[in-house]
């Protein structure tokens, strides 16, 4: 038994990091180019914003439709620390900084559209965050010092391959461990039943609030990593339809999954990609596949599935309840 | 103040077009309790098909305009095309749903919408550019108040508080509106009733679409460009309007829409950034203090 739960704590930092190297390989022996590779990198980052909004939408049972509205503040947190408050320092130590002040802004958004607004239910919360997100976006495109709706250029290019995989591993692995613990359950029972979640003497405000504010920290922390990566930020690459990707990664995968988080993430950053042969047809032939993705298989790729090394040994977490039907129904709506 | 009557104009002109669209937004919300994120894109058919009606009525030309029974038949044609649409897809993608969790539904609106956009861009005749909107009417300056009106404008706001006071009538003295309210209170009920629920829903849609279809031909007098990608940020506005209302309900939706297009004309004068979030603050001051909109009564949950 020892040795197994050894083995269980260990395998998937091991996959992590054979992926690491099996695409450094490729890339030394010229199999794949930078593109490739900028893919895989946008696809890490996607998976950290996509498992964040699958906290406070999957296991919180929050509405929270802008999403993008985090990773922006995080992308000009960020930027602001590494390419202009230490702009001759070039050292990892400012592009950490920089990532930790990118996620404290975004957590800082995030409590303060929290607080008052989580009274509100279902779709108005949705709404109050979508408007939030967009709020985010007008006013970056008035404060000129950050260049406005031109957007900043010069972010150093620290990011890479390396960093993003580490991100994205650290960001699930406390993820599942949250979801796990005493404090998760807590998401899980209100994403249940609030009213039940309440009577039990669970602060829900609390918890939604702490839930929302984990999710910003993430988001922001990607947001970082993605202006490290394409060292130029624009407040329109974070409009609403960058919330909908992540919303439609999130759905498509499976919610209330965090194997889904990274199924989906993954396969709908690729699949752009990939069907670039299609030229001007791509997008309509993705959005095709999507919507049958939702008509056949409404919860997801992976909904409801976890891998065994996403779960802890709570396995009966994840079956069908006995009197299911109508409790799974409610999901997303509470 | 003559400034204040042009601007004022201006935001009755803007209003007009999120009002209807809102409405669409509200009655799909109160019938079937999904935000229908494709419902912009309506508009863009609904414009983008007046193009290609026009087009295909120009032997009937007088000018640059059309006569008056022309008009009516272009605004007609494609109101009735893009209410087919609308129910078309409803029955396509959003109806095998209707029993699953809302996010679903909301998801697969989110596709829908990104097809809408995508295949007219990637259709051969229809294409990504812009195009310039026919002049369906000859505008005249008429002065009120120091101000200046086109009777473009004056007949595309006098064409949308018609609709709007059509579809108020409808829902709440025909059959079908009361129809429409039962569905919306109880499905359940309602189908016990006798009521064809997924004909009442198609009709809905219909409707939505086709008020859509209006809402999209005065953007398009108004600001003559349609390209495939308009509706996207008019259908974001006019879904705030719809909330701003409070959603599902029909004055909420003419209201707020108005509200919302007078507030962001005016902040536009001063700043055109905050002309576009001046509309989401007044979204979130309002539910702070209505948390159900102007209009929305706050459903009690039930234990």
């Amino acid at each position: 038994m020892k040795g197994k739960k050894w083995i269980k704590a260990v395998y998937p930092a091991a996959i992590v990091a054979l992926i690491y190297l099996l695409v450094t390989v490729l890339r030394q022996l010229g199999i794949m180019n930078g593109y490739y590779n900028q893919v895989l990198m946008f696809a890490g980052i996607n998976i950290m914003m996509t498992a964040s909004l699958n906290l406070v939408n999957g296991f919180t049972g929050q509405f929270c439709i802008g999403h993008a509205g985090f990773m922006s503040l995080g992308a000009y947190g960020a930027a602001i620390v590494t390419g202009m408050l230490f702009k001759h320092t070039d050292s990892i130590f400012v592009f950490l900084l920089g990532l930790f002040a990118g996620g404290l802004a975004a957590m800082a958004a995030g409590m303060l559209i929290g607080l008052p607004s989580l009274k509100l239910k279902g779709d108005y919360l949705a709404i109050v965050t979508l408007a939030f997100g967009e709020i985010v976006r007008a006013l970056l495109r008035l404060v000129k010092p950050i260049g406005g709706a031109r957007g900043m250029i010069g972010i150093p290019g620290y990011a890479n391959l390396g960093w993003i995989l580490f991100f994205m591993a650290l960001t699930l692995f406390l993820l599942r461990n949250l979801i796990h613990s005493p404090f998760g359950r807590a998401f899980i029972a209100i994403r249940d039943n609030e009213v039940a979640a309440d009577a039990m003497g669970i602060n829900t405000t609390k918890y939604k609030m702490t839930s929302f504010c984990i999710a910003a920290f993430i988001a922001g922390v990607a947001g970082g990593l993605y202006a490290h990566v394409i060292s130029f930020i624009q407040p329109d690459n974070f409009s609403f339809t960058k919330s909908a990707d992540f919303l439609v990664y999130l759905y498509a995968g499976g919610s209330g999954s965090l194997t889904g988080s990274v199924v989906g993430a993954t396969l709908l950053t690729i699949l752009p990609e990939f069907l670039r042969f299609l030229a001007d047809w791509r997008l309509a032939v993705y959005a095709v596949i999507l919507v049958l993705v939702m008509l056949y298989r409404s919860e997801g790729l992976c909904g409801g599935l976890e891998l065994p090394f996403m779960r802890i040994r709570r396995k009966e977490l994840y079956e069908e309840p006995l009197f299911g039907k109508k409790e799974k129904g409610k999901e997303g709506q509470a | 103040m003559t400034y204040f009557f042009q601007y004022l104009i201006y935001g009755l002109q803007l209003g007009s077009v999120y009002a209807l669209l809102a409405l669409g937004y509200t009655m799909v919300y109160g019938i079937v309790g999904m935000i229908n994120f494709a419902h912009g894109d309506f508009l863009m058919i609904g414009a983008l098909g007046t193009y290609f009606i026009a087009q295909a009525f120009e032997s009937f030309q007088v000018g640059s305009t059309y006569p008056m029974l022309i008009i009516g038949l272009i605004i007609l044609t494609a109101m009735a095309g893009t209410g087919v649409i609308a129910s078309g897809v409803e029955a396509i993608a959003y109806r095998p749903l209707r029993n699953k969790p809302r996010m679903i539904a909301l998801i697969t609106a989110v596709g829908v919408s990104m097809f809408l956009e995508n295949f007219p861009r990637a259709l051969p005749f229809i294409g990504p550019n812009p195009r310039s909107f026919p002049t369906l009417f000859q505008a005249k300056n008429i002065d009120l108040f120091g101000a200046t009106i086109t009777t473009t404008q004056l007949v595309m706001i006098v064409l949308a508080v018609v609709t709007m006071a059509v579809l108020y009538l409808v829902v709440n003295k025909t059959k079908i509106g009361s129809q429409m309210r039962a569905v919306s209170m109880d499905k359940d009920a309602a189908s016990l009733m006798g009521i064809n629920i997924n004909k009442v829903i198609s009709i809905t849609f219909f409707i939505g679409g086709a008020l859509a279809a209006v809402s999209g031909i005065c953007y398009a007098s108004a600001y003559p460009q349609v390209d495939v990608y308009m509706g996207s940020w008019l259908g974001n506005m006019s879904f705030v309007s719809a909330v701003l209302g409070g959603i599902g309900d029909i004055r909420g939706a003419m209201l707020g829409g108005f509200i919302l297009g007078i507030a962001q004309i005016f902040a536009t004068a001063i700043n055109s950034t905050f002309g576009y979030a001046v509309g989401f603050i007044i979204l979130i001051i309002i539910l702070l203090v209505k948390p159900a909109g102007i209009m929305g009564r706050l459903v009690v949950e039930k234990v």
